[in-house]
């Protein structure tokens, strides 16, 4: 009697509400994704070739390939944790499967990142450094940030119903992630006794492999593909633990 | 009961529903101490209550404010669990407590059908074959590709109904539907939940209105500080709250 309901379609109503939300009303529109991390690649250039002096070559892309994907898990994981709130109305009379919501945010950002990393892909061409079959791996571990994200926004989505500060510890985290991920500078830069840190966070993992693949040419090493997909996987598996234990009081706290 | 061996589609079993008041304790530290001592203030909305809807019927809930109403319509649907005893479901129930909830200012109608199907649990496919009735019903052919934030209340409302009842589903829950809408729209509405039930569907209809109640249910529940205090055909219960309400305004 009661048909399974399409997950699927639920999903691609809820990005396609929020694309056309957050785009109807803006004359760049889809544009503003790109504009985006090109207005920070010049000013940290700017920066760090001009008022410190960098010897790292080609700057440009160098920090373009740190960017997007640590744009693409701030502004998932900062929108995703605010998700549930932000559709309070929603959860509070219509019963659907909850996890829908942090999801489609995430997936609404993934969106932009496949843009914006086809933009790089255009820049690393651009900048001479020319295709190789290591790109290959840039699907998994892409994908990868992607679960990881996934778990953060459920998580965080469904603490920041009980605790409204979440946001905050959030924003705040995000802040320092800016410093704590080899953006502007190099992993080889990085002390010998703090890399197991920037090895143990995904994001860091990430914009490192990226490098190796776009810039050496070369594989992520086996250490990261042991520990990335680990990492990923297991805040996964907590953020959405976490998020189905909480569902249910959900609509007591909003 | 007249639908006595028809299938349940709802069934709430001893049901409770606690809310805890938090006043000031906003702090994580408070917060826990708070529940370790286990003296947070809390209160019942819904006690010992039991309802059992089958196919078929047509239930109205009445009561006073704060009588556990709103309470009992989202555990029913399932948007809140109960603090104790069981809700199960059974069919198709729209699960929606308030026409248009889940429309968004800056979608247009269409898209906004679209999503609130969706978020129901209908295919792109069934939406798509409903889309023109539920136009249709809503009479607003001008708006429905404007964004919604340039509707009237009323506008809102008939879109909402309209999406509500073309989805045919097993249990329609109405939460004050005819207090907004003209007399017209009103009428039409009428009509349209009475078509509903002859083809044998099961509405749940909660209304501060005893008279709209009547005309529309068979069966009324009449609660009261969260307990059921009366269940029953529709004409005695609403006669008998009205009697009610009139003795203690008279003796206030």
């Amino acid at each position: 009697m009661a048909a399974a309901p399409d997950h699927l379609y639920i999903l691609s109503s809820l990005i396609g509400k929020d694309f056309k939300i957050r785009y109807r009303n803006m004359s760049l529109g889809i544009f503003w994704s790109l504009l985006n991390p090109l207005i920070m690649v010049i000013v940290l250039t700017y920066v760090f070739t001009k008022v410190f002096s960098s010897n790292i070559p080609n700057y440009p892309l160098f920090v373009l390939i740190g960017l997007i994907p640590f744009n693409f898990f701030t502004l998932a994981w900062a929108t995703g944790a605010n998700s549930i709130l932000d559709n309070a109305a929603l959860v509070k009379k219509v019963l659907f499967r909850r996890e829908v919501i942090p999801v489609s945010v995430v997936l609404g950002n993934v969106i932009h990142f496949v843009i914006q990393v086809a933009l790089l892909m255009i820049f690393v061409v651009a900048f001479g450094e020319g295709v190789n079959r290591q790109w290959l791996w840039l699907p998994v571990v892409l994908g990868l940030e992607i679960i990881f994200v996934c778990g953060m926004a459920l998580g965080f989505a469904a603490l920041d119903v009980y605790y409204r500060d979440t946001r905050y510890v959030v924003e705040s985290a995000n802040l320092v992630l800016f410093w704590m991920v080899p953006i502007f500078y190099s992993f080889d830069q990085v002390p010998q006794q703090y890399r197991l840190f920037y090895e143990l966070n995904p994001v860091a993992a990430v914009v490192h492999a990226c490098r190796l693949i776009f810039l050496d040419a070369a594989a992520p090493p086996d250490s990261l593909l042991i520990k990335l997909p680990l990492v990923s996987c297991g805040a996964f598996l907590a953020g959405w633990t976490l998020f189905s234990r909480m569902k249910k009081r959900f609509t007591d706290y909003l | 009961m007249k639908a006595a061996g028809a299938m349940v589609l709802i069934e709430l079993e001893n049901v409770g529903k606690r809310y805890f008041l938090h006043h000031k304790r906003q702090l994580v530290a408070e917060r826990l101490a708070s529940r370790m001592r286990r003296d947070r203030v809390s209160f019942w909305a819904l006690r010992n209550v039991d309802l059992r809807i089958r196919a078929g019927e047509s239930i109205g809930i009445i009561g006073p404010n704060g009588a556990g109403k709103s309470t009992l319509l989202s555990i029913a649907v399932g948007v809140s669990e109960p603090t104790e005893g069981t809700a199960r479901r059974e069919g198709r129930v729209a699960a929606l407590l308030e026409l248009g909830s889940g429309f968004h200012p800056d979608l247009t109608g269409r898209e906004n059908v679209h999503l609130n199907a969706a978020l129901l649990g209908y295919s792109r496919a069934e939406t798509r074959d409903r889309l023109d009735p539920i136009i249709d019903f809503a009479g607003i052919p001008d708006f429905i590709d404007e964004p919604l934030r340039t509707y009237s209340t009323g506008m809102i409302a008939r879109l909402g109904f309209s999406v509500a009842i073309h989805l045919e589903p097993d249990v329609l829950v109405l939460d004050e539907v005819l207090a907004v809408g003209d007399r017209e729209f009103q009428q039409k509405c009428v009509e349209r939940i009475a078509e509903f039930r002859r083809q044998g569907k099961t509405l749940l209809f909660v209304s501060h209105a005893p008279g709209a109640v009547e005309t529309l249910c068979q069966r009324a529940v009449w609660l009261e500080m969260g307990r059921v205090r009366r269940d029953g055909p529709a004409a005695e219960v609403v006669a008998e709250y009205q009697n009610h309400a009139a003795t203690v305004s008279a003796s206030a």
